[in-house]
């Protein structure tokens, strides 16, 4: 199954792509999710499709080789990140509404660039639900690029990072610049979200952020088994949705994020069962000594 | 007496136009147990964050081992443990020697990972708080009082001159918040500077050395023996309200 993948370039492209996603968008993931930041991965997904939008408008009308979808799409996905910041800190008892706000602006604007270039197409059905042929080797390029930076930098500030998630005012006051390796995280989510959407599509690129993670935080003990775990989950979903997207003839945004749904399900399953287990083992050896 | 560690000089803080605090003036000495008592509202939450530099008085003087406050660099001859300790998310995957290998992260500085010696201290900070056993846990499994002792090991393991505890014992019951104190005290034998907010002002008198009273100003700083013999009437002053002071004889 695997040597179509292998043989054909454009598969070779997206199988790699899986492979780097299925580490970086996990790994970030899991500072996202403990900082209880999962749905702004959403909205900020959202405003990369209108940078997305924007970048195919700018190609169709001006043919020019700098707005190609990908940056634009980056580009946008940062501003959305900054901008997302600023919203917090203006509604600081309602952190939540920056998410709405930002959200419906991305996909206000996505109608508009679509509209203004009369419809996309197929182009624009790859971007909302992934495909697995949609990856140029100028966007792996990219995408190695992008996945060189998120792990350095994590590997630097790692404790920085950690800390921060765990305890922001304890943070500040043993002297972390706080603000400025926020800013740094937020970039790097930007980064991931932007590298994600080739392969499972804008609607769903969260979910790679998040699912992994909700399913190993159920079973790790501590922050890096939770790394560890999430990515072996994001990897296994993105390898087999892939391959069974591209022989079922799925978008792999809808094959991976299956997936990672039955693994969520089974590992709470089978964490339950274990723990009802441990629960009537105990309880017999409570018996056994009175 | 040992050697000044936290001197204010005529302190005041204003938020605004209210006024928080006016004209504060005392020293903490290397050794001491101090007890930081007063109403709600008093002051006692600004006075620390003063200390910690993460507020600039309005006027007045800070020094922090004769360094004013807003030069001093040396964030980790001071350990915090904050009242928001108790309210941190419970669910949050790390164990607890990751919990307490974040007490270094400053003294280690940017680009740097920990060493076998810190390692080592990471041990040695979980022992001394009586936790070893469960180093290897989540911390979110642990009970209130047993997360706290966490965050002492992970104040202690960047071997601080002084440590702030901001109402450690909120949230713990009575049995663990004895054992809590006998925990301070232990640490403080082994000449550990403390300075503790609190509310429980009949265990703090049986251990602190000193109490300071904050309500806006400073209504009492000296021995715990002369702040429990002091008037029902005058404590009320200083409080804003009626007050019953329940002490603990043993």
């Amino acid at each position: 199954m695997l040597a179509n993948f292998l043989e054909y370039e454009f598969l070779r492209n997206t199988f790699f792509t899986g492979i780097i996603i299925g580490i970086i968008a996990p790994l970030l993931g899991t500072f996202v999710v403990v900082r209880r930041l999962s749905l702004l991965a959403d909205a900020l997904s959202h405003v990369t499709l209108a940078g997305i939008a924007f970048g195919l408008l700018m190609e169709k009308k001006t043919g020019s080789p700098f707005f190609t979808p990908f940056y634009s799409g980056v580009g946008f996905s940062v501003i959305g990140s900054v901008l997302i910041e600023r919203l917090r800190s203006v509604y600081k008892a309602f952190q939540e509404l920056s998410i709405p706000i930002i959200l419906s602006a991305g996909v206000g604007l996505s109608v508009i660039f679509i509209s203004l270039a009369n419809g996309f197409n197929t182009d624009l059905y790859n971007y909302l639900f992934g495909s697995v042929s949609a990856v140029s080797r100028q966007d792996l390029y990219s995408i190695i690029i992008i996945a060189v930076i998120v792990c350095v930098v994590i590997f630097l500030f790692y404790k920085e990072l950690f800390l921060l998630s765990f305890d922001e005012e304890h943070a500040n006051v043993t002297g972390i610049h706080g603000k400025a390796i926020h800013f740094i995280f937020i970039l790097l989510k930007a980064l991931v979200i932007a590298a994600s959407i080739r392969i499972v599509g804008v609607l769903l690129v969260s979910s790679l952020m998040t699912l992994p993670v909700a399913a190993s935080i159920r079973i790790a003990k501590g922050f890096k088994q939770t790394i560890i775990y999430a990515i072996i989950y994001g990897e296994t979903a993105v390898i087999l949705g892939l391959i069974s997207g591209y022989y079922l003839e799925i978008p792999p945004g809808g094959t991976i994020v299956m997936l990672l749904i039955i693994l969520l399900i089974l590992t709470i399953i089978s964490k339950n069962v274990t723990n009802r287990l441990k629960e009537r083992k105990h309880r017999a050896n409570n018996e056994v000594i009175e | 007496m040992g050697n000044t560690i936290v001197n204010m000089k005529n302190v005041s803080f204003h938020y605004g136009s209210r006024q928080a605090l006016s004209n504060i003036n005392f020293q903490i000495k290397q050794g001491d147990f101090t007890g930081l008592v007063g109403p709600n509202g008093g002051g006692k939450t600004t006075l620390i964050k003063l200390i910690l530099g993460l507020e600039k008085p309005t006027a007045g003087e800070i020094t922090i081992f004769d360094t004013p406050v807003q030069k001093y660099k040396q964030k980790s001859k001071i350990g915090y443990v904050s009242q928001k300790a108790n309210s941190f998310n419970r669910g949050f995957p790390a164990t607890v020697a990751e919990v307490v290998a974040m007490g270094l992260t400053a003294k280690l500085g940017y680009f740097k990972r920990l060493s076998k010696e810190d390692k080592r201290k990471i041990k040695q900070a979980i022992e001394q708080v009586g936790m070893a056993e469960y180093t290897h846990e989540n911390i979110g499994n642990l009970s209130g009082g047993q997360q706290q002792r966490i965050f002492i090991a992970r104040a202690l393991v960047s071997e601080p001159e002084l440590i702030i505890l901001d109402e450690p014992t909120v949230g713990v019951d009575a049995e663990n918040v004895e054992k809590f104190f006998d925990l301070l005290h232990e640490l403080n034998k082994q000449n550990i500077t403390l300075l503790l907010v609190t509310h429980d002002i009949g265990t703090m008198t049986q251990h602190a050395n000193q109490i300071v009273c904050l309500n806006k100003t400073l209504h009492f700083h000296g021995k715990p023996s002369s702040f429990q013999s002091l008037s029902k009437e005058q404590l009320s002053d200083y409080y804003g309200h009626p007050l019953n002071l329940v002490t603990h004889q043993h």
